[in-house]
């Protein structure tokens, strides 16, 4: 479904991904963590081409991120991406948030994109928003709105980006269950997080990231059980005493 | 104080009719002006904010020549200097059979002169948005046209309201320099008034009142549109 | 058509003495409407309501009126109120300092509300007298914060002093239109004057933002 490889990256001199080889086949859900400046962030921008590389080749669902022939919009289009601060257009409805995609890009039309929004509300637990506006929701619900965003697409994967970072302890959990809920679907997902809990009941895979460096790729029990690198075993320590 | 007070001589012919067409050219002023301003500058402003560099570069150069020369010599620039430069045909075209010289000469100086001002403003409105907004949009597979059509540009043109409003105020007042190349816009037909009747309290009381109340009108018409494209939840900007 | 800029040359004294006058308009006014501005200010930002409408009153009666009026209204004006006359000069920078006291005083008043509160509170709890923390603690802070203000709306009024050309005043504006039209030179002699407000007017707001970011490192 993804795969990298080879994959650099510099911002002018200094290089932020160094070599990063991975692949994710469908259906799987690969959480990435790592200290934050690590490279986690961009490597998952790689994959919907908003951070270009100057290195590697990254192929998502058969297309070329990388090559300047791919109608790169085409392949936004299926692919999801949820954001740490939300990105919800504040001067449009909850309604239009979702519905906006779908009606300009796939050419669906008003009816049937916002009655697919009543039911994407319904599925992220908030049902009865459709006319509110993003200033007016908590963060918890932001989220969820942005999740249903990427929903309405219909993706074959979905990529996030430290999606619960930015939320209040008691709103984390209402992410997460939303999270857990589409990777029991069947969803095809590649999260940047800091959640442990999450990375261990949820996840496949556990990538972990230092200083642009790919350190480990592993089964998550494995990872949690016996990290094979200091770095990782370091940042374990670090972020589950917390 | 030495005055013999008169303010009957407002409401007779023929002032009054001059100080209404007065109020006619100026608005007439004002609406062209502000097409040519908020159109132009608008075009400007995103050329500003352009992926392309040649586009920065000429933006940039239009922006701080229209904006570092006085409007007075812009205006006089357009109605003298400009018919000389162009080709003769055509500068004898501007000269001889342009309707309203004056008139269209103003309009464009005005204008031009503030689209390099609006440009700035929306160039300050577009840096003042995430970029992370941009990359949301753009990840939901919309084209770069239609991410700066349905997400960018209305928030920007919301965040620059207020400017834009004391930009359009900076119009009405600006017109009024068209009577320096002899239209007889409100200021002009005061200072008509006041010539011929040396009733020049009344006469500048009047033009000043007016202006007034067009100002207000503008603000006014400025607060309908942003309470109508207020986002709800969001705090106004006052 | 060929230009011939010998007439700038020929002319050189008239513009020196015009752009003289500009200068003498540009300083003088600047002085005046920044005192008159500080004092709208500190009036607008006074607790006493008669005095805070008074200030708003009066900017927002400046604001929305076009400064050839306020030139027209002084040069007429003031040797009415005071019974004799006074000349064009003193009339113009009259109208200036009044008119561009106005837009000063938001200036001033929006960098002074810049400072956090809590800094006037933190002041206070020290044992300050206010007279005290709003000379040592807030104005310092918010002048940091107006320079880059003061000094655009500064070029606005050098660029505003052309408009004394309705009262016939020699500035450079004026000594310009008058060379133009005694010489016929008219492109050579507008091209000469719009690019000399260029480069002192595009000088100046390069300087304008070379101390804004000194100052916010």
């Amino acid at each position: 479904m993804i795969a990298l490889q080879n994959v650099s990256k510099w911002y002018g001199p200094t290089q932020v991904l160094r070599e990063c080889t991975l692949s994710v086949a469908r259906g799987e859900v690969v959480v990435v963590c790592g200290p934050s400046g690590s490279g986690k962030s961009t490597l998952i921008k790689t994959m919907n081409g908003l951070e270009p590389i100057q290195h590697g080749e990254i192929v998502v669902d058969g297309v070329k991120v990388n090559d300047p022939k791919t109608d790169i919009c085409a392949l936004r289009a299926h692919i999801g991406m949820v954001f740490q601060s939300f990105e919800l257009y504040p001067h449009m409805s909850v309604r239009n948030n979702i519905a906006l995609a779908p009606i300009k890009v796939l050419r669906r039309s008003e009816t049937e994109a916002y009655k697919r929004t009543e039911a994407l509300l319904k599925r992220v637990g908030l049902e009865g928003h459709a006319d509110k506006y993003p200033a007016q929701l908590s963060g918890g619900q932001q989220q969820r709105v942005a999740i249903a965003r990427s929903l309405a697409m219909d993706p074959k994967a979905i990529l996030f980006d430290e999606p619960t970072s930015a939320l209040d302890p008691e709103m984390i959990n209402e992410v997460l269950e939303v999270m857990t809920q589409l990777a029991g679907e069947g969803m095809t997902m590649v999260v940047v997080s800091h959640e442990m809990g999450f990375a261990k009941s949820v996840a496949n895979r556990v990538i972990f990231m230092d200083a642009g460096e790919i350190v480990e790729d592993r089964p998550s029990g494995e990872f949690f059980s016996a990290p094979q690198t200091d770095r990782a075993q370091q940042f374990l320590a670090k972020v589950l005493h917390h | 104080m030495n005055y013999s007070w008169n303010w009957g001589i407002l409401f007779e012919a023929p002032y009054a009719e001059w100080l209404l067409s007065g109020v006619a050219w100026t608005i007439g002023l004002f609406a062209a002006s502000m097409v040519v301003g908020f159109g132009v500058g608008t075009g400007i402003g995103l050329m500003r904010i352009a992926p392309i560099r040649w586009l920065r570069i000429i933006s940039g150069i239009y922006v701080e020549m229209f904006r570092n020369v006085p409007l007075l010599v812009q205006i006089f620039i357009w109605f003298y200097v400009m018919p000389e430069l162009l080709p003769s045909d055509v500068g004898q075209w501007l000269k001889r059979d342009l309707p309203m010289p004056a008139f269209w000469t103003s309009v464009v100086a005005i204008g031009f002169y503030t689209a390099a001002r609006v440009a700035e403003h929306i160039r300050a409105g577009f840096l003042a948005i995430p970029a992370a907004q941009m990359q949301a949009a753009l990840a939901t597979g919309l084209n770069l046209r239609q991410v700066y059509r349905y997400v960018l540009l209305p928030r920007a043109f919301r965040i620059v309201t207020p400017a834009l409003t004391s930009e359009a105020i900076s119009v009405m007042k600006n017109t009024s320099l068209a009577l320096t190349i002899g239209v007889l816009e409100l200021m002009a037909q005061s200072r008509q008034i006041e010539s011929y009747t040396f009733q020049s309290f009344e006469a500048f009381t009047a033009g000043t009142a007016i202006y007034i109340a067009l100002c207000a009108a503008v603000v006014f018409v400025a607060r309908h549109i942003e309470a109508r494209y207020a986002i709800p939840g969001m705090i106004q900007s006052r | 058509m060929t230009l011939d800029f010998s007439i700038i040359l020929e002319a050189w004294p008239a513009f020196l003495s015009g752009m003289g006058l500009t200068l003498k308009l540009l300083v003088l006014s600047l002085i005046g409407a920044i005192a008159l501005g500080t004092g709208l200010a500190a009036m607008r930002l006074s607790p006493n309501w008669f005095v805070s409408t008074f200030a708003s009153s009066y900017v927002n009666l400046f604001r929305t009126v076009p400064l050839i009026m306020a030139i027209f209204w002084f040069y007429f004006l003031i040797p009415l109120l005071i019974g004799r006359p006074v000349g064009a000069l003193t009339s113009a920078l009259v109208a200036l300092i009044f008119f561009e006291g106005a837009f000063f005083s938001e200036i001033i008043r929006s960098g002074i509300q810049a400072v956090p509160r809590g800094q006037f509170a933190a002041g206070l709890a020290t044992g300050l007298r206010p007279r005290m923390v709003m000379q040592s603690i807030v104005l310092p802070q918010a002048f940091r914060a107006m320079i880059p203000g003061l000094l655009t709306q500064s070029i606005i009024v050098f660029q505003a002093t052309s408009l004394v050309y309705v009262v016939g005043l020699s500035d450079f504006m004026t000594t310009t239109v008058r060379i133009a039209n005694g010489s016929g030179r008219i492109v050579e002699v507008y091209l000469f004057c719009a690019a000399t407000y260029f480069v002192l007017s595009y000088g100046a707001s390069v300087v304008a933002r070379y101390l804004e970011r000194r100052l916010n490192r």
